[in-house]
């Protein structure tokens, strides 16, 4: 029984964890809250559903919705972010991607209808037992691909010139454009990988759960969010950790403490781990110098 | 008061008028948190969920007057404040936010799961006191307490602390302190601002306020501009009117509203009115009229 709760845990909590890399990827660079990115994985969600409808492959539909969403991404920073960047303060970009994310998803309830879609089972939700352990094909298969992910993720950022890039860019953007790194071009990319991942999760998350909606981006955003925070703001590593922990505590709490007060166990936990470490679990400490 | 003016305004328009007045009242409290002190708090919607239900309990279950509710509404929610001002010490920026956010959650949650508050349903048969001479009132005393309050010694080492905290304390700002009582004050407006809004509704679910009222107050005192009282008051009765206005749009209108707001943004990225206070738009007056 712990066990499964567990495995259902980290099924979750990579899901989260997929969309916490884009909010982490994004602040890592710009120190922007990116509001909209719970909405790029709704998108996401729908447009995979809409490519299974017409008849694609589960894994080509989640391509297509990666594909698709790091065109979004890469719009949304274009139209709403960059005008913006270095003339207004922090929060001012904020409210642009509040606005982005109530534009996007009223466009989705007005294109989708507001009442919920289901997904069609297209992975076998067969099972099988691994000792006392009871797996399905479906999470195994998630898990599969969060892991593909983030590996990728992780040789892309540690291996490639464009890696090399983001990571000086997140460390200085100033002194990275003095060395002659297009920062505009990192900046929109940073934006794709993160909306792409974004996709994958809500693909993900649709067949996970078989249902979709226009205004699920919102609760899973603020998940996310909370994740990237636990896992301390701007690390990599720590969003892939923070999502899986805080997944795991979710359903820890409804199935040990109350369902009913599932979302406020998962924020209770985040609040007393901010206490005690401020700067998330893999934060830096920032040093204030005057 | 509200009487007469039925005789001459649309019960609609009124509607309206005291629905900017709460927003005000509880945009200023947010401004003072976020806009003023620089604490940036993305769950102003759980002070004014604190505010509404002790202040409807207390009129529905102790038929206590209508004054000692708003008073209870305000002193609850500014406790709670005060216990969210404190890890404010050692939490910055975003990590503060999602304290603020995650506060703001559980609270509401809390009320979804609470026997006398009627959980899910709400509750409902709130006795209608707020009125629109109430309102007015207390705005009035709200904007000029505020007015006050910034351009005195409190006020100046909260902005201060915004600008440049490490400056700040080493011109002896007792930065704890002055944190601590920015989220109390703008908690206890807060708290105020619900109580008005349970007695104005006369009936309040948890969901009325949920995140997105967070983000809603947050956005007029951004739009408004920051720590400015007559930009958060701008900020306030354009956003209140806005989604009134769209509604010709009829279903587009949170679309409008989306589009609204980054182009808002992208036009004027200090907000509408960015740091104008009262008091320089005074002394701005009065140069002119000497130079004249």
């Amino acid at each position: 029984m712990f066990l499964e709760q567990l495995l259902n845990g980290i099924t979750l909590g990579s899901t989260y964890a997929l969309i916490a890399l884009g909010y982490t990827m994004v602040y890592g660079i710009i120190q922007l809250i990116n509001f909209a990115h719970g909405e790029i994985y709704m998108i996401g969600a729908f447009v995979g559903l809409f490519l299974v409808a017409v008849g694609a492959n589960i894994f080509l539909a989640l391509l297509g919705a990666m594909l698709f969403c790091m065109l979004l991404g890469m719009i949304i920073e274009r139209v709403a972010y960059r005008p913006l960047r270095g003339k207004s303060t922090r929060l001012s970009a904020l409210i642009s991607a509040i606005g982005v994310s109530i534009f996007l998803s009223t466009l989705m309830a007005l294109l989708a209808q507001t009442n919920t879609r289901s997904y069609p089972e297209v992975i076998s939700n067969r099972t099988f037992h691994l000792g006392s352990l009871e797996l399905s094909v479906l999470q195994i298969s998630i898990l599969a691909v969060a892991a593909i992910l983030m590996i990728g993720l992780h040789l892309m950022i540690q291996h490639t010139r464009l890696g090399k890039a983001m990571r000086a860019s997140s460390q200085d953007l100033d002194a990275s454009y003095l060395m002659g790194i297009n920062v505009n071009r990192i900046i929109s990319a940073t934006f794709a990988i993160g909306s792409a991942l974004a996709a994958a999760g809500g693909v993900m998350v649709g067949v996970y759960y078989h249902a979709v909606w226009p205004y699920m981006g919102m609760m899973a955003g603020l998940k996310a969010f909370a994740a990237a925070i636990l896992g301390g703001i701007g690390s990599i590593p720590g969003a892939m950790v923070g999502g899986i922990t805080l997944g795991v505590l979710e359903i820890m709490g409804v199935a040990y403490i109350s369902p009913s007060y599932k979302d406020a166990i998962a924020f209770g936990i985040l609040i007393i781990v901010l206490l005690i470490r401020p700067q998330g679990l893999f934060g830096r400490k920032i040093v204030k110098k005057v | 008061m509200d009487a007469f003016l039925m005789q001459y305004i649309d019960p609609y328009f009124l509607r309206i008028l005291v629905l900017i007045g709460i927003n005000i009242i509880l945009a200023l409290g947010l401004n003072i948190t976020t806009g003023v002190t620089g604490q940036l708090s993305m769950g102003h919607a759980g002070f004014m969920s604190l505010g509404a239900y002790t202040s409807a309990i207390l009129s529905l279950q102790f038929s206590a007057p209508f004054w000692a509710a708003l008073l209870c509404g305000a002193l609850v929610a500014a406790f709670f404040g005060f216990l969210i001002g404190i890890p404010t010490l050692r939490l910055e920026g975003d990590y503060l936010a999602m304290v603020t956010i995650g506060f703001a959650e559980i609270v509401r949650v809390f009320f979804l799961n609470f026997e006398p508050g009627g959980k899910a349903v709400g509750l409902s048969g709130i006795p209608q006191n707020t009125t629109f001479g109430i309102v007015l009132l207390l705005v009035i005393i709200v904007i000029f307490f505020n007015a006050r309050l910034l351009k005195s010694r409190l006020g100046r080492s909260m902005y201060a602390i915004r600008e440049n905290e490490i400056a700040a304390e080493a011109c002896g700002v007792n930065i704890t302190r002055i944190k601590v009582l920015a989220f109390t004050i703008g908690a206890s407006l807060g708290g105020l601002g619900g109580a008005l809004y349970a007695h104005y509704m006369f009936f309040i679910r948890p969901q009325d306020f949920a995140f997105m009222q967070s983000i809603e107050l947050l956005n007029m005192v951004i739009l408004g501009g920051m720590g400015s009282i007559p930009g958060t008051i701008l900020g306030a009765v354009i956003l209140t009117i806005a989604p009134e206005l769209l509604r010709i749009v009829a279903e587009y209108r949170l679309l409008f509203y989306g589009a609204l707001l980054v182009l808002l943004m992208i036009f004027r990225p200090n907000g509408l009115l960015g740091d104008v206070r009262i008091y320089d738009l005074r002394k701005r007056w009065i140069n002119k009229e000497v130079n004249v």
